[in-house]
């Protein structure tokens, strides 16, 4: 086998040197009922070629070359190519967690970087080295506002991605932390008032995000108020993280929960993402995950080390902060090389260009059919409601190797045949103009008979 | 220094900063393409929400970039240099046809929510894999949804206890030997449980008498890692299943150590109810200094109803899907459907290796650490004398009698070019040294590491300061991590 | 090492000043030996209660966490503040080093906590593994 680097003569060597007749008796300790004398049932051994081959197939089956206008909470953004051929360096791919500094000093480093742009980028004190994505860090920084006020009721908005509330209410059913969820207005933002009337002394935290799921932005600094008014902390989570580049951050929030997978990291169908927490300095020791600090060496030389540990899990074990132990470092290396080649110029451009595209789409879809949630400022992300159903539109534009925007029946009934759609710096005009042009045609015409494509 | 270490030599090695020292207005790395729709008034567009500044985000060059990055990577170790003797971690090599495989473009690119007509390639991906994960640990469906072996804890738990409500009374304790690894204790909290020690007996394995006794009906469960943290297989693991279902708790199992079973047993087969595999450990995906990982669940079809939301199914027509129509789901732990990328890799580590490899891989497994164990054995302190299977536990009784401690070991081996193993861990064993070479080491990497292990021993007896003082040859002496947790600088921050 | 006589101790390594209806209270010297070097200390608020036997706070060193035990019940009525920023203090003179005065809510526990020639004793036999 290739990767196993001991010939027959090393085997024989290595057991006359333990003192064993046969590798069996190494194994002795298992009982011999369950000792398992068969092959495994896995398809069998396969050449390279043969692998590349085989996931070459998939690829083909997986709607490769299409062009997409999805988005809810998965961003198609240009990956710079140095990505990659920096983060596939040895050194960094196959390196493990840097628990002995001095000789990890490359991963610290790069973490401290990232921590740093992440507090550039979200206007907090503090920010840690990666959670697994959006979802699980807007649920831990939900349980960190817990800790940290004593209390355990939580207000959500409806607004926030549905497959985050959905996360949370996992988490928090064992948690003894009882959800309330208020709704949105008619220009898409949470519903004011309401929420208002939901947050009382014993509100724990209440959870927005911005831009929300609908790519609307939201009014942070008058939420920020409502809830510490009522001695709750504001956590923001942010689903598109290139919205920093051209919107205010949610400066007001006591904690941000972000995905960061738009600052190159594949859509990868989903995953590995990467989900950042940041916060204010005094809230640190609260904070769950990985910290890189600063310090000195014994010959007062700069270094990095992993740092605040008794929170973790291999200290604190059941009264840490979270359970965490792997992160997404690999993933965040591709963030912070993304963030450093782009930077402060750079990425309010390439923000700037994703507003445009979306401004554009969002004007040539209105011709035809009705942009929602007007009213309220947004980022690249948009939602359409048609005559048709939208999964019949997608159907017919699936043909043209075009995949639509998300039909929002499944999370949103109320809002019938809309989808939320979505346009980044990689969505070319001539994509928006067919899309929009078979839309026209659709809306005049009655319902042709055309096969749906289910979600 | 005086022994010569044939692995390891010191080197010329670049200086490098921050990159904010690097930093100057009108540098830049990137360029946009023109717009082919029309420009946008950013102050009309987002009013008051329009972001003005942004603040000390770098502007730097690409060749700064590239350089940068190129020089930190050189102050790392990692397992393409050599061996990371790392206990419990299973740091094998990371296959490169994997990294290929996973940057195809209709993978690499897809969107988790395209149409399931568009997915029909992932979605045959993750079937596969399900069905091979199923296979090699003897359990009956799977969940591919957690981020990481202890989000798969968490979601193992989670249907313990769905299980538990379903029966009328979720019980209030989960069982965790003193040996196990931190983030099983900190899981049980997390899902609302409290945590109950249960000793080890004097060969370090689970004291079954006490299991008996401790055993109630308060009990959800006990999570066993098998073979335990000490590397040895809980051989009475027949009887512990017994004593668990018999008062109908359940026996999760930690599968932090399967490097120790693939091939060669499975847990299904010995009485495991739920348990998660670690595809960073066992399934070679890469470490990446410190993720990301991925940790499936697998469990036995009682279990099956509590599976996260959504479930992968075959449809009428022969298509793959999936499922939300799952009433019973203990519900979602992230959004979409898991580290998809790991999936990828971990699928193609099995084709590469087919039943045979994988057997194989598993034999060198524990071949190897027996080898470390009969090559330091009388060197290091063993506090257990019982058979090791894919790692081996010393302790550093011997050398603490001359003032040195394994983490000063573990410093000094630095300096003959090796990662350390993992000091002081588990718990029940002080000043613990927990080796595991994986079965990616050959005999000529193995032997540098005992000799590196025995001249280290030697040094101790001779002149304890050099391992006191270790490491003497990286770029960064010993840190001070007390400065960096009473004052924490956890951010760049420019003069003032 | 000599441990105060005027203090009353814990087999948690808590040692206590009582003066009337009121008491000082930190860790031992061979508590912040066994730490090493401390790095943070969690106290509780002034106001707040504290029941004998169960843990009030908790201190860090950077590898380990150990709870305070409280030796004794009644409420906070001050918190040594220097210890936020110098929590070296404790590693430098633990004994004077206090960390919280309480009004006790019952004064007779303290019978029941060791003296300090019962605890260098007990550390002695503790210190023998």
């Amino acid at each position: 086998m290739r990767y196993l680097p001991k010939s027959p003569a090393d085997r024989e060597a290595l057991l006359k040197a333990i003192g064993a007749r046969s590798i069996d008796d190494l194994f002795d300790s298992i009982p011999a009922e369950y000792r398992l004398n068969r092959d495994l049932k896995v398809p069998r051994q396969m050449a390279e070629s043969e692998i590349v081959d085989w996931f070459r197939e998939r690829s083909r089956e997986n709607g490769d070359g299409y062009t997409t206008f999805l988005g809810a909470g998965a961003y198609y953004h240009y990956r710079p190519v140095i990505i990659d051929a920096l983060i596939s360096r040895g050194e960094f791919l196959t390196a493990y967690t840097p628990y002995q500094a001095e000789v990890s000093q490359g991963t610290l480093q790069s973490i401290f970087e990232f921590q740093t742009m992440i507090c550039e980028l979200t206007g907090m004190e503090v920010a840690n080295a990666s959670m697994y994505d959006g979802s699980t860090a807007a649920t831990e920084a939900v349980m960190m506002a817990t800790r940290l006020t004593g209390k355990h009721s939580v207000v959500i908005a409806q607004s926030v991605h549905p497959e985050y509330r959905e996360v949370l209410a996992t988490y928090a059913v064992h948690q003894d932390m009882p959800l309330t969820t208020v709704g949105y207005g008619q220009n898409g933002r949470v519903d004011q008032k309401k929420l208002e009337q939901a947050i009382t002394p014993q509100t724990a935290c209440v959870l927005i995000q911005s831009p929300n799921f609908f790519g609307t932005i939201e009014d942070v600094a008058a939420i920020a108020d409502m809830a510490h008014k009522q001695g709750a902390l504001l956590v923001v989570s942010i689903s598109e993280a290139l919205s920093l580049g051209i919107v205010e951050p949610p400066r007001q929030a006591d904690i941000i929960a972000m995905e960061a997978q738009s600052f190159g990291v594949p859509l990868g169908f989903g995953g590995p993402y990467c989900g950042v927490i940041a916060t204010r300095e005094q809230y640190v020791r609260q904070m769950p995950g990985r910290l890189v600090g600063q310090t000195v060496d014994r010959n007062g030389k700069r270094g990095f080390v992993l740092t605040l540990a008794t929170r973790e899990q291999h200290i604190r074990r059941e009264k840490a902060t979270s359970n965490i132990c792997t992160n997404q470092a690999l993933v965040a290396l591709m963030v912070n090389i993304f963030m450093t080649v782009y930077g402060k110029v750079g990425l309010r451009e390439l923000a700037k260009q994703n507003l445009a595209k979306a401004a554009y789409a969002t004007e040539q879809f209105g011709k035809h059919a009705k942009v929602l949630f007007q009213g309220a400022p947004r980022f690249n992300e948009f939602v359409v409601q048609t005559s048709e159903d939208p999964y019949a539109i997608n159907g017919r534009i699936l043909g043209h190797k075009i995949v639509g925007g998300l039909p929002l029946k499944k999370f949103y009934p109320e809002l019938g045949n809309a989808a939320l759609w979505c346009c980044t710096e990689m969505t070319n005009r001539t994509s928006i103009d067919t899309v929009t042009g078979m839309i026209a045609e659709s809306e005049s015409t009655p319902e042709a008979d055309v096969e749906e494509v289910t979600r | 220094m005086s022994h010569t270490t044939p692995k390891a030599t010191r080197h010329v090695n670049q200086n490098e900063g921050l990159i904010f020292e690097k930093s100057s207005a009108g540098k830049a790395a990137w360029k946009l393409p023109p717009l082919d729709v029309p420009e946008v008034d950013t102050k009309k567009l987002l009013g008051a929400a329009e972001r003005k500044d942004l603040g000390n985000m770098p502007e730097v060059s690409e060749i700064e970039i590239i350089r940068h990055f190129t020089r930190l990577s050189t102050w790392n170790y990692a397992i393409d240099l050599g061996m990371y003797p790392l206990g419990s971690c299973t740091m094998k090599y990371n296959p490169r046809v994997n990294e290929v495989v996973s940057r195809l473009e209709g993978l690499a690119n897809a969107h988790p929510y395209q149409p399931e007509k568009a997915s029909q390639g992932a979605l045959r991906i993750l079937k596969l894999l399900s069905e091979c994960l199923i296979e090699i640990t003897g359990m009956e469906a799977i969940t591919l949804q957690p981020a990481a072996g202890a989000h798969g804890e968490l979601t193992g738990l989670l249907m313990v206890r769905a299980h538990h409500h379903s029966k009328g009374h979720p019980r209030k304790k989960i069982l965790i030997p003193d040996s196990a690894h931190g983030t099983n204790p900190a899981t049980a909290a997390t899902v609302g449980y409290a945590v109950e020690n249960l000793k080890s007996n004097s060969q370090g394995r689970v004291d079954v008498s006490a299991l008996a006794a401790q055993m109630n009906e308060d009990v959800a469960a006990l999570m066993l890692t098998n073979p335990n943290t000490l590397g040895v297989f809980e051989q009475e693991i027949h009887k512990i299943a017994d004593i668990m279902h018999a008062k109908g708790g359940l026996l999760y199992m930690d599968g932090a150590n399967m490097n120790a079973l693939v091939g060669k047993v499975r847990p299904g087969d010995f009485g495991v109810d739920v348990m998660h595999l670690n595809l960073h450990k066992t399934f070679s995906t890469p470490h990446g200094g410190g993720g990301p990982g991925s940790g499936p669940v697998a469990v036995k079809k009682f279990l099956e109803p509590y599976l996260p939301t959504p479930v992968l199914i075959t449809k009428a027509d022969g298509t793959l899907g999936f499922d939300y129509d799952r009433p019973q789901s203990v519900g979602r732990v992230r959004s979409f459907y898991g580290n998809f990328g790991m999936f990828v890799r971990a699928l193609a580590y099995t084709f590469a290796n087919g039943p045979d490899g994988l057997r194989q891989t598993t034999e060198d497994a524990v071949l190897n650490a027996n080898y470390i164990r009969k090559g330091l054995e009388g060197v290091y302190d063993l506090p257990y004398s019982t058979p090791s299977m894919h790692e081996v536990i010393f302790s550093d009784k011997l050398q603490a009698k001359k003032g040195v401690r394994t983490m000063d070991i573990a410093k000094r081996l630095i300096d003959y070019g090796f990662h350390p193993y993992t000091t002081a861990f588990p718990l029940i064993v002080p000043g613990a040294l927990m080796i595991e070479p994986t079965e990616s080491e050959s005999k000529e990497e193995m032997d540098l590491f005992i000799d590196a292990m025995r001249s280290i021993a030697q040094e101790v007896e001779e002149d304890p300061q050099i391992a006191l003082n270790a490491p003497h040859t990286t770029r960064v002496s010993r840190l001070d991590e007390v400065a960096a947790a009473r004052k924490p600088v956890l951010r760049w921050k420019p003069q003032t | 090492m000599a441990y105060p006589s005027d203090f009353k101790y814990t087999k948690e390594h808590e040692w206590v000043k009582a003066n009337g209806n009121s008491a000082t209270i930190g860790i031992t010297n061979y508590a912040q030996e066994s730490l090493g070097d401390i790095v943070f200390v969690d106290l509780p608020k002034v106001g707040s209660e504290i029941t004998a036997g169960k843990t009030l706070g908790s201190v860090e060193s950077v590898k380990a966490v150990s709870d305070i035990y409280a030796p004794v019940t009644g409420s906070v009525t001050e918190v040594n503040g220097e210890l936020a920023t110098a929590p070296e203090k404790i590693n430098k003179d633990a004994h004077s080093a206090w960390m919280i005065k309480v009004a006790l809510k019952n004064p007779s526990e303290l019978n029941s906590l060791l003296s300090a020639a019962d605890y260098e004793k007990f550390v002695a036999e503790e210190g023998g593994h």
